[in-house]
């Protein structure tokens, strides 16, 4: 009865576990062999463990206004250290071109100048705001956390399909769905070597601080949230506890003489980073809408001013509107003279009217996206979608044009889920998350895997209702190390390597004499590379007594 | 600190605290109507109701009533279904700042109140307050061992002693004021989990006045009156110490420091029999003084996020 993939359907979509019937994929072999022993009940039963644990932990995604656990898969999805650099390379390049054309758009505006991108791209979207232009951030970092949505092919590609630059929840999930597992499954992680996710707070904190005002020593961060309400409240209590930084809500911040602070027991302390989980239109009801509540007002005006650093940055909507998804290949061509390492999945603008017509005649093998949604609202699956959806979609399609983007239906990849206390093939996208220091872009091992819990759904989204799986990335094999020879704390080895190539500038005058003499007497005593050292060092200073 | 988040620590650890004290009385109210063969069900179950600040026409009273109002209510944080909600509603919203123990903790607790309910139900409601009480010491005893002794920390005793020093005032109350009806002093030791104990303290035989004086001023009983004000002065020093700090002089530095001081003063140095004398009177104060002091916490601590209204240019 074991066998636990045995009558595993595989279907015309790539499958992230299977090449064949029975037979793994190589990153998947040792997950394979230990699962595949197992009942669907045993697994079921590890899954029930699983699911108690989320619930006691209050690991919850707010849907529709109510608190539900965020369900985790109990099958991980595995990604081999290959296919992980692949996808990390692409992902930090990506944020880079993103970041030099952000700072383009609010800044010179060359990009348009040079007409790779139409200027009126960027001015019509509701993303772009006025108030952001020449507000450059004192790390020159916009992005500093974003998830980039990949999805993999039928050939087993993977292709990038949104970019999230503002701010892009999830990441708790990831955090959470390891600790999670790592208790219900120990024993697989002793069979892998997973690369850990834990890392992130720290990196992030390390990235908000590089980001603060200049001149400030030790600066002072703050996660911004809507409040228990909004619907990743778990992941903002989860990252603020973590990094060890305040929660704060839009009440809890005041503004005056353009410098933040928040109120405390003690009195208003001083803000100088604030990570914000609030969308641009509620940050501040000076700027955006004036009806907001969960908003300081004031706070853009500190930015301008460079007393606060707004972490995502304001505006950076612009970026990952969907219209804009389709030049950003060029725009990696354009800005870092590179070849996109992760390429697009098909799109069509619609922005030509031949195109606009062959779209509208061919709705029902296109997959239809408006620019400004998220979240898939409002996504229409032509090949799935009934007459009458299809007969609205036109008439909202030829009325305006510019909201939507036409994309070929990409069959998502398929990874073994469990179903009912079976296993089943679910649909499954990616993201991973980046963290942006200024200096170096990276990318978080692993990210979230999302997973399509009814059968052949293709939404894959949290708001969705949408389930996760664990997502390992498999540690590259370390070298070869050979045996570590003996240790003999008698000798004390020295090579060239230990010597600064530079000779000092200054002569210090005379080595100290004890130490000098004991540890020459050692080396003599057992070096052959005596000669060398002897030589340089009386080459360099001029004055040891060799 | 913050503001909002001291806010939530205080309350939690009322409304931990009053779901606790709130099922050792019931637990007790519920046996004795077991155990009692002449009481009077419905002036007992009346009296309670008034007791614990939901009063109902002493026709409708019983235990149905009472198990329904002062348990199972969801809406009201005056029930200890609503008072464990309203304490996890708190600590969703202070998350960062409390252990993820403690907060597992009221979550579980939480998530297992429709069970209990049914359970309650079914089997008679003793093991709900069981349940309760475990979980409230669960919730405390956390704290005790996850907690810096930081501002967080004194917020959640100060809550927790204040709603303390008023549970204990009313439990005498019941004793004080309802006369024949009124459950004998063995109970009211009982409710407050004080009874072995004085029998250790007065070897024996429960005599009116000791029990009184116990409940009221001993120092050594941690749910005494007197024990718990004493824990929330100290709470209310430690906080607005940054004051003598800076050269306060005259008198404390706080109101509610102030309020909670007199109190504990009153009891301390009147004479026992003095304070005995005029019972009802004290008791009804001392629950005075806990509002008071909870109202000059808030206004001191707390309002600093007052909410704020932002009128645009224009709009205005």
């Amino acid at each position: 009865m074991a066998d636990l993939f045995d009558g595993y359907p595989l279907g015309q979509q790539w499958d992230e576990m299977f090449a064949a019937p029975g037979q793994p994929r190589a990153p998947y072999t040792g997950l394979f062999s230990s699962l595949q022993p197992m009942s669907g009940e045993e697994l079921a039963a590890r899954a029930d463990v699983l699911s108690q644990t989320y619930r006691d932990a209050g690991v919850t995604f707010a849907h529709a206004g109510e608190e539900q656990p965020f369900p985790l898969d109990i099958v991980p999805r595995v990604i081999g250290h290959q296919e992980w650099s692949v996808i990390e390379r692409g992902v930090a390049q990506r944020v880079w071109a993103l970041e030099a054309f952000l700072a383009d758009v609010y800044g010179a505006g060359e990009v348009f100048a040079d007409r790779i991108v139409p200027r009126s791209v960027v001015t019509t979207s509701a993303h772009f705001h006025r108030a952001a232009h020449g507000l450059v951030p004192p790390n020159g970092v916009r992005v500093h956390v974003s998830g980039i949505d990949l999805v993999r092919d039928e050939a087993g590609d993977f292709r990038v399909l949104e970019d999230n630059l503002r701010s892009p929840s999830g990441v708790s999930y990831v955090i959470t769905n390891r600790a999670a597992m790592t208790s219900v499954l120990p024993e697989l992680f002793g069979d892998h070597r997973v690369q850990p996710v834990a890392e992130y707070p720290g990196r992030l904190l390390a990235a908000l601080k590089a980001s603060a005002p200049a001149g400030v020593s030790d600066p002072t961060v703050v996660l911004l949230t809507p409040g228990v309400y909004n619907s990743a409240y778990f992941e903002h209590a989860l990252l603020a506890r973590q990094m060890g930084v305040e929660l704060v809500e839009g009440r809890d911040l005041v503004c005056s003489g353009g410098q933040v602070s928040m109120r405390t027991t003690d009195g208003q302390q001083r803000v100088d980073v604030i990570y914000r989980r609030i969308d641009d239109e509620f940050l501040d009801p000076v700027h955006f809408r004036s009806d907001s509540v969960i908003g300081c007002a004031g706070v853009l005006n500190a930015a301008r001013a460079g007393r606060v650093t707004i972490a995502n940055a304001v505006g950076n909507g612009v970026a990952d509107d969907k219209l804009l998804y389709t030049w950003v290949p060029d725009l990696i061509r354009y800005y870092l003279g590179e070849e996109p390492v992760l390429a697009n999945a098909e799109t069509h603008r619609l922005d030509e009217p031949d195109t606009v017509e062959w779209v509208l005649a061919s709705l029902d093998q296109l997959v239809l996206k408006p620019v400004d949604g998220s979240g898939g609202k409002g996504i229409v699956i032509g090949p799935r979608a009934d007459e009458r959806t299809l007969e609205e979609l036109a008439v909202k399609v030829r009325s305006s044009p510019r909201d939507w983007i036409a994309q070929a239906p990409i069959g998502l990849s398929t990874s073994p889920t469990l179903i009912n206390g079976r296993i089943a093939p679910r649909h499954v996208d990616l993201r991973p998350f980046a963290v942006n220091d200024g200096t170096d872009v990276w990318v978080l091992p692993g990210g979230l895997t999302r997973v399509a819990l009814p059968e052949g759904e293709l939404v894959v989204n949290s708001s969705q209702g949408g389930g996760s799986k664990d997502t390992w990335v498999i540690s590259a094999p370390r070298p070869a190390v050979e045996p570590a020879p003996e240790h003999d704390v008698t000798r004390i080895e020295f090579t060239t390597e230990d010597l600064s190539v530079e000779p000092p500038a200054q002569d210090p005058g005379p080595p100290n004499d004890n130490a000098l003499a004991q540890s020459q007497q050692q080396q003599q005593a057992t070096t052959t590379r005596m000669a060398i050292l002897a030589e340089r060092d009386g080459g360099g200073r001029g004055s040891a007594p060799c | 600190m913050l503001s909002r988040i001291a806010e939530s620590l205080f309350w939690i650890g009322r409304y931990v605290e009053r779901a606790d004290d709130t099922a050792r009385i019931l637990d007790v109210h519920t046996q004795r109507l077991v155990e009692d063969p002449w009481i009077d069900e419905q002036r007992a179950c009346a009296n309670l109701l008034a007791l614990m600040g939901a009063p109902c026409p002493p026709e409708e009273a019983d235990t149905e009533r009472v198990l329904a109002t002062l348990a199972f209510d969801r809406a009201s944080p005056s029930s200890i279904t609503g008072a464990l909600s309203a304490a996890r509603e708190n600590a969703r919203g202070a998350r960062e700042v409390l252990s993820a123990e403690i907060w597992e903790s009221l979550n579980v607790t939480h998530n297992a109140l429709p069970q209990q309910r049914t359970m309650a139900r079914r089997y008679g409601p003793h093991s709900l307050f069981r349940f309760v009480r475990e979980r409230s010491a669960m919730v405390f005893g956390l704290a005790d061992a996850t907690m810096s002794r930081d501002e967080g920390w004194l917020f959640l005793v100060l809550g927790r002693s204040l709603e303390r020093v008023d549970m204990t005032a009313r439990m005498l109350s019941t004793r004080v004021l309802a006369g024949d009806a009124a459950p004998s002093w063995t109970l009211v030791l009982r409710s407050t989990g004080a009874y072995e104990p004085y029998l250790r303290t007065y070897r024996g035989a429960v005599n009116s006045s000791r029990a009184a004086e116990f409940l009221l001023l001993d120092r050594l009983f941690p749910r005494s009156v007197f024990a718990s004000l004493e824990r929330a002065e100290g709470c209310l020093a430690e906080l607005e110490r940054a004051n003598v700090r800076e050269g306060h002089r005259i008198g404390v530095a706080g109101e509610a420091h102030r309020i909670v001081g007199r109190a504990r003063t009153m009891l301390e140095f009147m004479q026992t029999d003095e304070i005995l004398a005029r019972l009802p009177a004290r008791l009804d104060e001392l629950q005075r003084t806990c509002s008071a002091a909870s109202e000059a916490v808030t206004n001191r601590f707390f309002t600093e996020q007052a909410p704020q209204v932002w009128v645009p240019e224009g709009a205005g």
